[in-house]
């Protein structure tokens, strides 16, 4: 993992010395709200329904012990006992007081932390693949290109003012796990005859106007990334549509000025970037990827698995759906749900926050990830110790087997906190998941992924939701619509409008009408939610939902 | 023929704790609804908006609500209102945890 350097540590002390002061003005008069506004967002605060939030950036996703343990601190000391893990891979704090943030700033500070462009029309934190540096399937760990841009973007001076906010996501692997195509700019590590070298997508994002990203550049190398990433901001900075803040995203921009127009423009801006990189970058590049070096995996016997998965059904339900295949003998993703069946998904509290991090020093090689999907990973665990791992985590309520399965939902905050909210999405999330849960029925349906946004922001990125539940408001009353057919991954779509909205009591009923159409019309088990969507389009959902105009809902034979 | 006036309260975020503020007619910042002065008259409304966004070291983001009045005090005609009221529906938290 990547530690701080001098300069990090010096860099970030200095924000934080700066912020406290800038706190102090505001509350003593000297600032307005005016003036102290944009300093605030600069450092994550916002000021929300009911209270401040401290949005605190997690870089790729990856912290270890002592970092999930100072977060833990900071919810028990300056919040309600809990923090809220998002799908851009950071935390939220609900409750703080003004001024009790410089403090949090610092106590982030004394483990690597900070709050620093995750707000803002800057580029914000890098997200990457949450099974970076351990999964099977990737060609190369992401993290380290995803330090090199953080480091690189962090007070980059072109690019304090931008049109609007900038997401960059990197992915090592041909599976998407990290949402790629929909990000401002997507890289994906690939190897082209032994080299490594980035795929480029631009223009992807969700949001109002939903786009998929497009394929900027097949194979970028190694010393041009840098200079090509910073070619492509440089276009849309000048291109980007200050005039409308809805046209301000580069998918407009590549919308517009079609993505062909957009590549001239970048190669062109590019051999001006280029001249200006002297290589080191380059050598940034080694001393971060060696800061990645993967720990030293031990070569144990895995009966201990065998035997718990053989005898303990508890545990091989969790082991089948929150398991993943790892790159080395012997060892296991495991993901810890954070979406208990009627709680609140992404929700952790102080104390399960410790137990996560104390799993991750005993029997993780101290790492953690967030992942989009607002649930924790321990990316390096020996198979043997899984059912003692297990153990734990069933005691503090996190051993939920439940990934990508139906209550496995992404939810955003939606009107329980978040001022731009224009509906909630949180009890939504809750009343399907526990809904599903008493059908006992979610194995049975198998992969399926909801996600749920509480406006057209789409921060719980309904547009890619197997199903995406929208919550709007219609004439004073809480509506949500529902979309079918999105997909997150590599083969990215945009889900299709069911048609009308459902009040809010409603939706549930028309959740299980939707899997109901789905069991009655799949091939078999092995047939996805999303594969039957595709096969048949939307009309058997549409007449489960609506029913009726067009015939009897059928039974398939 | 104008459009009825849907009668006001003056509310905002505190700066200091971020939390839900309304005005009382005695021009104190209070955390409950029900102590909240509910304006009936637009020009009063408009007035009481300017005296309350002058107090920047007091409050933030501060705006005029709708509030049907009931002999309950004012009642909120949107459901955000209603949830600024009350607090977050996950959790015990925010006003309702307040009492």
């Amino acid at each position: 993992m990547y530690s701080y350097t001098e300069f990090d540590t010096a860099f970030v002390a200095e924000r934080n010395r700066q912020f406290r002061q800038q706190v102090k003005r505001r509350i003593s008069g000297a600032l307005t709200e005016d003036e102290f506004k944009p300093l605030r967002l600069m450092n994550g605060l916002y000021l929300q329904l009911h209270a401040y939030m401290l949005r605190v950036a997690i870089p790729y996703g990856t912290l270890n012990g002592a970092q999930m343990d100072q977060l833990a601190l900071l919810a028990e000391k300056w919040d309600k006992g809990y923090g809220h893990f998002t799908t851009r891979q950071n935390i939220q704090y609900n409750w703080p007081e003004l001024r009790d943030v410089p403090d949090m700033l610092d106590a982030l500070a004394e483990v690597g932390m900070h709050a620093i462009q995750t707000s803002g029309n800057t580029i914000r934190n890098v997200t990457a693949d949450h099974f970076a540096g351990a999964a099977a399937d990737e060609v190369a760990d992401p993290r380290p290109v995803a330090e090199l841009l953080r480091q690189w973007s962090t007070d980059h001076p072109e690019f304090q003012f931008l049109p609007r906010k900038f997401k960059i996501a990197v992915t090592g692997a041909e599976n998407d796990r990290a949402v790629i195509k929909a990000h401002d700019i997507g890289i994906q590590v690939v190897e082209h005859d032994g080299e490594i070298g980035y795929r480029v997508l631009v223009g992807g994002g969700l949001g109002r106007t939903p786009m998929i990203g497009k394929e900027l550049a097949p194979f970028v190398p190694q010393e041009d990334l840098l200079p090509y990433v910073e070619a492509v901001v440089s276009v849309w900075n000048l291109l980007g549509r200050r005039d409308n803040k809805y046209k301000a995203r580069i998918k407009i921009t590549v919308h517009e000025h079609g993505i062909d127009e957009i590549r001239e423009r970048v190669a062109s801006r590019f051999a001006e970037t280029k001249a200006a990189f002297n290589g080191a970058d380059l050598a940034l590049f080694d001393e971060i990827a060696a800061q990645f070096a993967p720990p030293a995996f031990r070569n144990a016997p895995t009966e201990a698995f065998d035997t718990a998965y053989e005898a303990d059904p508890v545990f091989r339900a969790w082991a089948d759906s929150n398991l993943t295949a790892h790159k080395a003998g012997g060892y296991a993703i495991a993901q810890i749900s954070l979406k208990a069946h009627g709680e609140t998904p992404g929700d952790a509290t102080a104390e399960q926050m410790r137990v996560m991090a104390d799993l991750a020093r005993r029997f993780g090689h101290d790492e953690l990830r967030i992942t989009h999907e607002q649930n924790v990973v321990l990316p390096h665990v020996h198979k043997s110790d899984l059912p003692q791992i297990h153990k734990i985590l069933k005691a503090h309520g996190l051993a939920t087997a439940n990934i990508g399965m139906i209550s496995d939902i992404i939810a955003c905050p939606g009107m329980d906190y978040c001022a731009l909210a224009t509906a909630r999405s949180i009890p939504i999330a809750q009343e399907i998941a526990t809904r599903f849960d008493e059908l006992k029925i979610e194995n049975e349906i198998g992969e399926l992924k909801i996600k749920i946004s509480g406006c057209i922001n789409a921060c719980g990125h309904h547009h890619v939701g197997h199903i995406g539940i929208l919550g709007l408001d219609r004439a004073g009353v809480e509506n949500y619509q529902i979309t079918l057919g999105g997909d997150a991954t590599e083969t990215a779509s945009l889900g299709e409008r069911t048609g009308p909205g459902f009040p809010a009591e409603e939706v549930v009923p028309a959740i299980e009408r939707i899997v109901g159409a789905y069991m009655d019309h799949r091939e078999g088990p092995e047939e996805s939610f999303l594969q039957t969507y595709r096969r048949l389009g939307m009309a058997p959902f549409k007449l489960a939902l609506y029913g009726e105009d067009t015939g009897k809902r059928s039974r398939a034979a | 023929m104008p459009k009825a006036f849907t009668p006001k309260v003056v509310t905002a975020n505190a700066l200091l704790e971020g939390d839900v503020i309304y005005l009382a007619s005695d021009d104190r910042w209070v955390r409950r609804l029900d102590e909240a002065e509910i304006i009936t008259d637009e020009a009063i409304a408009q007035l009481r908006l300017l005296d309350a966004q002058a107090r920047a070291s007091e409050a933030v983001g501060v705006y005029l609500a709708d509030m049907a009045p009931t002999e309950d005090g004012p009642q909120p005609t949107h459901f955000r209102e209603e949830f600024r009221a009350t607090g977050p529906s996950n959790y015990h938290h925010g006003k309702q945890a307040a009492g």
